[in-house]
């Protein structure tokens, strides 16, 4: 036992040595994190901020100015006065602006006729900015005419209306979602990439056979190279926690153990997806096409983190249930932002304790197996 | 002289081709990923939602708010998982994932119509995906508009006032699809990832296997040894290119609205600012790892920040400017443009002449470090 302990605790020193001096192991474990925190937290956003948008005034009456000022007060609209409807289209043609907002001529008449118009034009190259931006301008009208039927004037409001509220995120903030959702990409990237480069410049460089004559058992070895990569991968996870909660508000409402917890088992997972591929493809180049390919991309499309699963045709969203992100994502957004909720830790926990048991155990197959 | 020069250049690019495309592993790598991934983004990449399941809490049980409710269950969009008149049980459809959205028609909701009161509707989304859960509510709005447009019909319009129609309409891509303006852009996006990787381990491989001493003691000038590893990582760019428009065009249908002669003029001076990337970083690095680190931390931030995920005047005023140096934002808008909006040659030119120049400089600087490295 003691004997053992020796072993892997050399195998251990030894792999952290090799990260310490190794630029590029730094570099995936720190450098790549660090990039897609900032990169997450400041660069995306599926919120509209003072949207550039072109609005035709054709009429000039109290009604249409009152509406103009709608648009100009909305935080979401940078608005740019046009004189003409063809100068706006230019301007919306060269991407200048991302919409338009049109009022005819004869607004205020109309108005009071009831068959008064507001045309909204918005360019479709980037779909979900355009129906944000719709949906934005469709929200200012509405402010326009609650505020002139508070002043007795024409209304639009009604008969039923709806009062949308957004649980678990009431600023409506996307940074909510997308910024737990970093944490599965950064676990991805140390727990398979790092990983599976590592063992496949391992077996290149011919260094996995000379370790292999050594009197390490093949789960000595195992545990001897998991440790220093699951070391990281924790690492990993601080660094995200502290960028989210510090740099980017993000309610925290769930329990740090559980958080730790869940992330420690998904660590597991990615660990041993890493050592398998590496076992399997023996070469670094493949290995990193082989992981971005089944891993990253897939955690970052697939996972429900962005793009809805419900929506993705049969047979896509069948193969979201063997993702083990598809799991985190839900686990990481649930304890952010709505805190330990057993209904969904529960069966989530399950299926990736299940997978963590089923890849270990294969990894550990494989390893055996070249041994022979 | 002329004549040996080119000869020569030829004779190296054969030879790269031949290295990257005999092996089938390698030809495997270069052409399913970037075609599985287009098949991924058109398939798996969409904010339309076509399944929304939400849970009901109907307080009033008129024939007004069955009514509604009709509407939303015959939308095909919307599926119940919850009925009840208890609140906590549609909350705890929310929170188990169960439900995206709650609709919650308040006890006075007939009465308020037939009275001209206001009808109140609490739509409530699970905010930990605020994205989807806001295309959810706007969806329930949406029902809910056609809603009050039967009922005025029907019941003539006590009380309100004149309504006011917004005409929307969107250009370039009227339903509004969302793999429309994913998959285009792909084409620069794929077309990138591959070029730079390809090019930044080229010479690196050489040198690892120490055949680079070899290519030196011909009679190639270093200009022509990149000229050589530049122009095959371009061939086969341009292939995946072309591979991704095919399936953009004749698999996913979608309208190809400009000239081909523009999207490829685009796409060479975007394949050289990437061939100029990749072969400085190649000048750069000492082993395979290493590039393909270094292409890897390129390209995430040129993927992230190109305005292919989300629009680039979303991002603070820095990063906005810092974008200024990404070439697959310059690539990505003129996939965009030329394949959507029909642009041609005089309206890329904005994207072009930043790309020359990245060529320019790139390639300069690689040229530079290969010389200075004798």
């Amino acid at each position: 036992m003691n004997a053992k302990m020796v072993r892997v605790r050399a195998l251990v020193v030894k792999e952290f040595r090799q990260i310490v001096r190794d630029p590029s192991s730094i570099a995936i474990a720190v450098v790549l994190p660090v990039m897609l925190i900032l990169l997450f937290g400041y660069g995306l956003s599926f919120d509209i901020r003072e949207a550039p948008i072109a609005v035709v005034d054709e009429d000039g009456s109290p009604d249409s100015r009152a509406v103009v000022a709608a648009f100009q007060l909305s935080p979401y609209f940078a608005v740019r006065l046009t004189p003409s409807a063809p100068r706006a289209e230019a301007l919306l043609a060269a991407n200048d602006v991302g919409g338009l907002i049109r009022i005819r001529p004869d607004f205020a008449r109309h108005l009071r006729a009831g068959d008064a118009e507001i045309q909204v034009l918005v360019t479709g190259t980037d779909a979900n900015n355009a129906r944000l931006m719709e949906a934005y301008a469709s929200g200012a009208i509405a402010e326009w005419s609650a505020r002139s039927a508070a002043e007795g004037q024409p209304t639009v409001v009604g008969p039923a209306i709806a009062e949308t509220r957004m649980w678990f995120n009431d600023a409506n903030d996307s940074h909510y979602f997308l910024v737990p959702g970093l944490i599965v990409l950064v676990m991805t990237l140390i727990g398979s990439m790092l990983t599976a480069l590592v063992m496949a410049r391992e077996w290149e460089r011919g260094t996995m056979e000379a370790l292999f004559v050594t009197p390490l058992r093949p789960d000595e070895l195992l545990l001897g190279k998991t440790i220093p990569y699951f070391v990281l991968g924790l690492l990993g996870l601080v660094l995200c926690l502290a960028a989210a909660t510090l740099l980017f508000h993000v309610p925290f409402r769930g329990s740090v153990w559980m958080l730790a917890g869940v992330s420690m088992l998904y660590l597991l997972v990615a660990l041993s997806v890493g050592l398998l591929i590496s076992s399997a493809v023996k070469n670094q180049f493949l290995a990193s096409q082989i992981v971005m390919i089944t891993t990253f991309l897939p955690a970052f499309m697939l996972s429900g983190l962005v793009f809805d699963f419900r929506s993705m045709p049969a047979a896509v969203r069948a193969v979201t249930y063997v993702l083990p992100a598809r799991y985190y994502v839900a686990l990481l957004q649930t304890i952010f932002l709505a805190g330990d909720v057993w209904s969904v830790i529960l069966p989530a926990t399950a299926v990736l304790g299940l997978m963590a048991a089923v890849l270990l155990l294969a990894t550990r197959r494989v390893t055996r197996k070249v041994l022979e | 002289m002329m004549r040996d020069v080119v000869l020569r250049i030829l004779a190296l690019i054969r030879k790269e081709l031949k290295a990257v495309l005999n092996d089938p592993r390698a030809r495997i790598t270069l052409f399913v990923p970037p075609i599985l991934q287009c098949f991924l983004f058109g398939y798996a990449a969409s904010y339309d939602l076509t399944d929304v399941p939400y849970a009901v809490v109907d307080q009033d049980r008129s024939q007004a708010s069955r009514e509604l409710l009709a509407q939303l269950d015959g939308s095909g969009i919307f599926h119940r998982v919850g009925d009840g008149t208890v609140a906590g049980d549609a909350a705890r459809a929310l929170l188990d994932r169960r439900a995206l959205v709650i609709v919650q028609i308040q006890q006075d909701f007939e009465r308020q119509l037939q009275e001209g009161g206001t009808a109140r509707v609490s739509v409530i989304g699970d905010g930990r995906n605020s994205n989807t859960a806001g295309i959810a509510t706007g969806y329930v709005n949406t029902v809910i508009e056609t809603f009050n447009a039967q009922w005025r019909q029907v019941h003539g319009d006590p009380g309100a006032g004149p309504p006011i129609r917004v005409v929307s309409r969107v250009w370039y891509n009227p339903n509004l699809e969302t793999r429309w303006d994913l998959v285009p852009p792909l084409i620069a996006n794929l077309s990138l990832l591959q070029t730079l990787l390809l090019t930044a381990m080229s010479v690196a491989r050489e040198r690892e296997q120490g055949t680079f001493d070899q290519l030196l003691v011909t009679p190639l000038t270093p200009t022509e040894i990149m000229i050589g590893k530049a122009v095959p990582s371009m061939i086969v760019g341009t292939l995946q290119a072309t591979s991704i428009l095919l399936v953009a065009i004749f698999w996913f249908r979608i309208p190809f609205a400009g000239s081909y002669a523009t999207l490829y003029v685009g796409l060479l001076a975007f394949l050289l600012a990437a061939v100029g990337i990749g072969l400085l970083i190649s000048s750069i690095v000492a082993t395979m790892q290493q590039g393909m680190l270094f292409a890897f931390v390129c390209i995430l931030p040129f993927t992230l920040l190109s305005g292919f995920a989300t629009p680039l005047s979303t991002m603070p005023k820095v990063l906005q400017t810092a974008t200024l140096l990404n070439p697959m934002r310059y690539g990505v808008d003129i996939a965009k443009q030329v394949y959507l909006q029909g642009a041609d040659l005089h309206a890329v030119l904005p994207d072009l002449l930043p790309l020359g120049a990245m060529a320019v400089v790139t390639l300069s600087a690689a040229a530079w470090r290969f010389r200075h490295r004798l």
